[in-house]
């Protein structure tokens, strides 16, 4: 995971300490005695989840894991990242929608894997405020994607499809 | 008519810039082709055998006289002078260059167009009725509610990486002519007895691999529920329609594979959550959006102009031409008039720029500056006064638009096929105009009546031939092209898909096949009966026979 993120549409560094699915216990262990903050795939998380400062872990979710476990702990999860494999996998747009508008979640939610500068803007939109580009990606010239419309699509973030249309320019 | 507002024109001139900016970085490397591939596609261009194609989207058919002139302005300066209208009321330009295609979507921008969507794996281009607004039939104009649903659609974020391609259509009339049960979702006009304005759902129709019949969803949706609605259906599908394997990946087989009431119920628990929320579509908008569509100005006509009058009775020519291409329109003085793009030797569907500038000018003075495209990909006047009707005709006799054809033979819907188009099997129109040869006989094709065929080059089904009263399908076979034949399919209430009649044929036998079938036709029918309900009364069997030999 790359060093730099995009935050509010500005480049912060990751305080986050991801674990790997496949780390060793012990590795595990050794990483929640430190304090973290620890991100955990959501099997480890649930595993562990006795064992961790609710402050200091967050879950990643890949687009199979769907949100049924993490929605009665989301007022105590400070970072929700979903795992996009493919950028052309859509699926993690409908999962933040649904955490941000149905859910009510408000914690960081970090779009990481595959994500690219192009869309950034669409990924916004559906409430993602966190952004782990793919590796090769240039963060200062992604940062102007949030910029790439003027516009504000209708029911953008879960504040409904107010169609009268001067609602809808931001 | 809708027009763009402040918001509209800031989306669309700001699609110009980001596309122009990634086709840029495509150019010089910084974008990778497969990373690029969506997005051009999401904005209509593809890579084609030839040349770049681009689909420009027009939004439920329908078009502005101004607007059709750039459409031939852009086919003269970026293409060979003409453009392909296709079946979900698109055109596509198949000469265009890859770098020029950023200033073709900044001309149409400045004409309150764009290509947004008119490809790739997200919500496609909005249908409807061709005769929307106009028809006698109808139980409400549809084209506020496509706009509605266009402006909601248009780079829906949430919506622009679903499984495969999604397309809607909605339809106003008891007459379902947009055939709404053949969309992933499908939408019909219905009053309910209350009073209530809203729509019946269909959803899981479709052509291409798999052609299927849309099923019945919600028998009433309440209007101001629309979106949300919706946007349950589309949620679902992006959720769990399959990923795995395109040629699954329609939402089809997802209310396939969790049946109809399976996936009901996923929609109808989503949809409880949204249900009377902020999404509900105000009152006010659909005042709003009605009035854009409300032609309040157009003056009283007489029924029975003694022009129009004379002109039937003396003139055998246009009397052919006004009955077949002439439809009521709900003001009797009026007329829906069908210019015919399938003129025998040219395409089906194509139009030259001298055309498209000929139908504005037709449009500006005879039809309040309106076109419509259909999906039979012809083009509509729909607000002809009938004493226009006469130099109407003339008009379009001078552009070789006047063939009396619609809805008969030789108004063949047909893809571009082989000839352009990278996925097909083979080529389609080169049959087509084989087949528009031999039955040109107006006689004939008047004693034969309504018959559909429709002609696709490959299984993807663009020129509809699942449901075309005869179906024709190009197929490989060893490297050689062949055509699959069926019969029997038709859209509307009464839809069904076509059924295959046997082993496909070469090109050239085509119009051999079609002239058996019609022998049989001939010989069997009833009484004012047509070519698809002989057909359905008497099953495959006797034409078969009759093609395959044993009576050849």
């Amino acid at each position: 995971m790359s060093a730099a993120i995009l935050k509010h549409g500005e480049i912060v560094a990751d305080r986050w300490q991801p674990i790997a699915a496949d780390a060793s216990a012990a590795h595990i262990a050794d990483a929640i005695a430190a304090g973290g903050p620890l991100l955990l795939p959501l099997p480890l998380w649930l595993a562990h989840r006795a064992a961790l400062k609710p402050q200091r872990a967050g879950v990643l979710l890949v687009a199979e894991d769907g949100l049924d476990a993490v929605l009665p702990w989301l007022d105590d999860i400070p970072l929700i990242a979903i795992h996009f494999l493919v950028f052309t996998d859509g699926r993690g747009y409908s999962l933040a929608r649904l955490l941000r508008s149905r859910h009510g979640y408000r914690g960081e939610l970090r779009a990481v894997g595959d994500v690219l500068r192009d869309q950034l803007y669409f990924l916004h939109r559906c409430g993602f405020d966190a952004f782990a580009l793919r590796a090769d990606q240039v963060v200062e010239e992604a940062r102007a994607a949030f910029a790439d419309y003027s516009w504000a699509p209708l029911g953008g973030r879960g504040e409904g499809h107010g169609m009268s249309h001067n609602e809808r320019v931001e | 008519m809708y027009r763009y507002n402040e918001t509209d024109q800031r989306l669309v001139d700001d699609r110009v810039v980001q596309f122009r900016d990634q086709m840029a970085r495509f150019l010089d490397g910084r974008l990778a082709e497969d990373e690029f591939r969506p997005l051009r596609l999401q904005n209509g261009l593809y890579i084609q055998r030839h040349a770049p194609m681009l689909r420009v989207a027009v939004p439920y058919g329908t078009l502005a006289a101004y607007q059709l002139r750039k459409l031939a302005d852009i086919a003269r300066r970026y293409d060979r002078g003409y453009g392909h209208f296709t079946t979900r009321s698109n055109i596509q330009f198949n000469w265009v260059r890859l770098e020029e295609t950023p200033d073709i979507l900044a001309e149409l921008a400045a004409v309150q167009m764009h290509a947004i969507q008119t490809s790739g794996n997200c919500i496609r281009n909005i249908t409807t009725d061709q005769f929307a607004g106009v028809a006698a039939d109808e139980l409400f104009d549809p084209r506020p509610y496509c706009e509605i649903v266009r402006q909601w659609s248009t780079l829906a974020p949430e919506f622009l990486f679903l499984p495969r391609k999604f397309k809607i259509a909605i339809a106003g009339g008891e007459e379902d002519r947009a055939a709404v049960r053949f969309h992933d979702i499908g939408a019909r006009a219905r009053v309910a007895e209350d009073g209530r304005i809203g729509f019946q759902v269909f959803v899981g129709g479709g052509l291409g691999r798999t052609p299927m019949v849309g099923q019945c969803l919600r028998d009433f949706l309440p209007r101001e529920e629309l979106l949300n609605y919706f946007e349950a259906i589309l949620r679902v599908y992006n959720r769990y329609g399959r990923r795995d394997n395109k040629y699954k990946a329609r939402i089809k087989i997802l209310v396939k594979d969790l049946t109809l009431d399976g996936f009901a119920r996923e929609v109808e628990e989503e949809w409880a959550w949204s249900r009377g929320g902020p999404g509900v579509i105000a009152e006010q908008t659909f005042d709003d959006m009605s009035a854009f569509f409300t032609r309040s100005d157009l003056p009283p006509v007489d029924a029975a102009d003694p022009v129009y009058v004379a002109a039937l009775a003396s003139n055998r020519a246009f009397a052919r031409w006004v009955e077949r291409n002439v439809a009521d329109h709900r003001d009797p003085g009026r007329a829906i008039v069908t210019l015919s793009l399938k003129k025998a030797g040219s395409p089906p569907g194509d139009a030259t720029a001298e055309q498209m500038d000929g139908v504005a000018e037709l449009a500006e003075r005879f039809g309040a500056g309106e076109i419509r495209v259909s999906h039979e990909q012809n083009l509509v006047l729909p607000h002809v006064a009938r004493r226009d009707l006469p130099a109407l005709w003339e008009g379009a006799r001078a552009l070789g638009l006047a063939t009396p054809n619609i809805g008969l033979l030789t108004d063949v819907v047909c893809c571009p096929g082989g000839d352009f188009c990278s996925l097909a099997n083979a080529r389609s129109i080169p049959v087509a105009a084989a087949v528009q040869q031999r039955f040109e006989d107006l006689d004939y094709q008047f004693d034969i009546g309504p018959l559909e065929l429709n002609m696709s080059g490959c299984v993807n089904a663009c020129g509809h031939h699942h449901i075309g009263h005869i179906g024709i399908l190009g197929v490989d076979k060893n490297n050689e092209e062949y055509y699959q034949v069926t019969i029997g399919g038709r859209e509307g209430t009464r839809a069904a898909i076509g059924k295959v009649i046997g082993p496909a044929f070469a090109a050239q036998q085509i119009p051999y096949v079609i002239q058996r079938l019609l022998e049989v036709y001939l010989a069997l029918r009833h009484e004012g009966e047509l070519f698809i309900d002989a057909v359905e009364r008497l099953g495959l069997e006797p034409f078969k026979t009759r093609v395959y030999g044993g009576g050849a």
